[in-house]
């Protein structure tokens, strides 16, 4: 009787020490989920306040008075609405254009024979890391040479191509099944015909991943515009963002700056969860965040 | 990567015969699938040599310059370098890049462990937690170190507001130069860690569970099973992520410009910023491309020697791949 029970407490036990082990998780990852959010919950609630409720001390999490006329000052001042356009052309530009070079050099990388193919191979990946900082130097006065300083052209054209989206294709479509193209090449199809009708089509998990990565990182792309646009009419969404904290006047803005930084934000984040499949086996099959 | 070059390098041939080969590619029926190959490559090959092959070439020369973009650049020969050595922000910055690096890299994956560990549980919710982590991933460095330069006002923020509430009396962060890098720390790692994590949880998914049920028959202990089972199996992809970590937090640029603008007192003013500022603010381009490559030369030294210490604790590990 004292053994049988001994037997089921410690089965017991054991279950409970799993629900309880399971509780405490949960708790541990949902403190920690609360750290990660409250930035984004205390920017939304910041772009419903006036200033004043801005400097009220101790701060309110929700505004007393919803200010949704905070989006719209935003939006009419400092070129937010150029700044959306711009940022949308280039992203859509970028995107497109690395889709089309990189698919395309990819499939001559994986299935082509021609001289020297290894060789230009072997020098795309050992630039693949090469950090953007040592080329902006020599790429700015290469722009302004091109007369392209404060052109839209200066942040689209140098990011048509990449070796790293280049790299993805190709070790993509190396695993493609050759008898799919063979087929084809048989039925009388151009290199091209195949490449458009049989290899695009199976490619296409490893083209939204390529596409939503580049999207990101040029939607969030900084450094570079930062250097290239200086009119204020050219300027993409971060640049704008970043001039606003350095207005000079009595008192920052920051409800005019968390409703800008709002809106700048979910972009980028809808992107993310439509795409989230995609992005996350990116990073886990290649493990590159993308070059900024 | 170590298979795609293996299967890039082709076999050695004697020069008469590559040489036949280079023609036999541009006759009869291999003549259109070279053609086409070219044709393919070209678009993204023409990108590659002008917007990066030249531009690398560009910078040795422009490194050797005194160039000012008014006028013709002057060559100075090794000028630069040695204006360096006497150049007192440089030094501050690079102790910077390294304090930054090497605190924030290491604090980073040891969290992100933690949370891929309690994210392999088998338990409901756990793609929703993923989503949460990452989210500050994606998001853009700009945007977030906005959000955070106003957290850590000083007088209206919400952490100083947080730490009252538990009675401690909060430091100025940005506006003060012993805590100005911690607080740039705090929120790149907030930023961060979700790659981290992904890649590690990646990992983690990756260990067969024989293993464990074998370490369980054995006796060992939830400690054993961590240090001869967990640990090992997963030292590549920790090996990865230290690598990628490290290149990336030496690069790191938008976080310094937005949230301290590298102050105060240049506390917080990393090579990167230091780079920037004297390539486009002081337009100094000869001495930029300089400290540029002295950046490049640290990232490759420090990469390198990563492969040489993976030997002694990746699991696996190859040094011929």
């Amino acid at each position: 009787m004292a053994t049988a029970s001994a037997i089921k407490g410690s089965l017991f036990g054991q279950k409970q020490t799993k629900i309880l082990t399971d509780l405490l998780v949960y708790a541990v990852l949902s403190i920690v989920g609360i750290i990660f959010i409250l930035p984004f919950a205390w920017m939304v609630a910041n772009s419903f306040k006036d200033i004043r409720g801005i400097y009220t001390y101790p701060p309110e999490f929700i505004p007393e008075v919803w200010h949704f006329s905070n989006y719209t000052e935003a939006w009419t001042t400092t070129y937010f609405d150029l700044g959306f356009l711009n940022s949308a052309i280039v992203a859509a530009s970028v995107v497109l254009g690395q889709v089309f070079t990189a698919s395309l050099a990819g499939y001559a990388f994986a299935r082509l024979r021609f001289p020297g193919r290894d060789k230009i191979f072997l020098l795309y990946i050992s630039l693949m890391m090469l950090p953007f900082i040592v080329l902006m130097i020599p790429l700015y006065v290469q722009m302004r040479a091109f007369g392209w300083v404060s052109t839209l052209q200066a942040v689209i054209v140098p990011f048509l191509f990449t070796p790293w989206g280049t790299f993805m294709m190709r070790q993509f479509m190396v695993t493609i099944p050759r008898e799919l193209e063979d087929a084809a090449r048989i039925d009388g199809c151009g290199f091209f015909r195949t490449y458009w009708l049989i290899i695009l089509p199976l490619t296409k998990p490893a083209l939204a991943t390529l596409a939503i990565f580049t999207f990101v990182n040029t939607w969030n792309m900084f450094l570079w515009p930062l250097i290239i646009l200086g009119k204020p009419k050219v300027k993409t969404l971060p640049l704008l963002l970043a001039s606003l904290q350095n207005q000079s006047g009595m008192r920052t803005p920051w409800h005019l700056i968390m409703a800008a930084a709002t809106f700048v934000v979910i972009p980028v984040l809808i992107a993310f969860i439509v795409g989230q499949k995609y992005y996350v086996r990116g990073i886990v099959t290649s493990g590159i965040k993308g070059g900024g | 990567m170590a298979a795609s070059i293996a299967t890039a390098k082709s076999a050695k041939q004697p020069k008469n015969s590559r040489l036949a080969d280079f023609k036999l590619a541009f006759t009869g029926l291999r003549r259109g699938e070279t053609i086409a190959g070219y044709l393919f490559l070209l678009p993204n090959f023409a990108g590659f040599v002008v917007f990066m092959l030249f531009p690398i070439l560009f910078a040795f020369y422009i490194m050797l310059t005194d160039w000012s973009l008014a006028k013709e650049p002057e060559f100075i020969g090794f000028k630069n370098f040695e204006t360096m050595v006497k150049d007192r922000l440089f030094w501050k910055s690079l102790v910077n890049s390294f304090y930054y690096t090497f605190v924030a890299v290491p604090t980073g994956i040891f969290i992100a462990f933690w949370l891929a560990l309690a994210l392999n549980r088998k338990m409901r919710g756990i793609i929703f937690f993923r989503t949460v982590y990452f989210l500050p991933q994606i998001t853009l460095t700009v945007a977030a170190a906005t959000i955070w330069r106003w957290i850590y006002q000083p007088e209206i923020g919400m952490i100083n507001h947080l730490l009252e509430m538990i009675g401690i009396d909060g430091p100025k962060w940005i506006h003060n130069t012993q805590w100005a890098m911690p607080a740039v720390i705090i929120m790149s790692n907030w930023q961060g860690i979700g790659f981290a994590m992904l890649i590690l949880l990646a990992g983690l998914q990756g260990i067969p569970e024989e293993y464990y049920e074998a370490s369980a028959i054995d006796g060992a202990s939830s400690w054993q099973r961590m240090r001869f089972v967990t640990l090992p199996m997963l030292s590549p992809a920790i090996f990865f992520v230290v690598v990628t970590s490290l290149i990336g937090a030496f690069q790191a640029f938008d976080q310094f410009y937005v949230l301290t603008e590298g102050g105060p007192a240049h506390a917080t003013t990393p090579l990167t910023l230091y780079i920037f500022q004297n390539a486009f603010r002081f337009f100094k381009m000869g001495y930029g491309a300089a400290l540029a490559a002295v950046l490049f030369v640290i990232i490759l030294i420090i990469t390198i020697a990563q492969w040489h210490l993976a030997r002694r604790w990746v699991y696996g590990f190859e040094d011929d791949g």
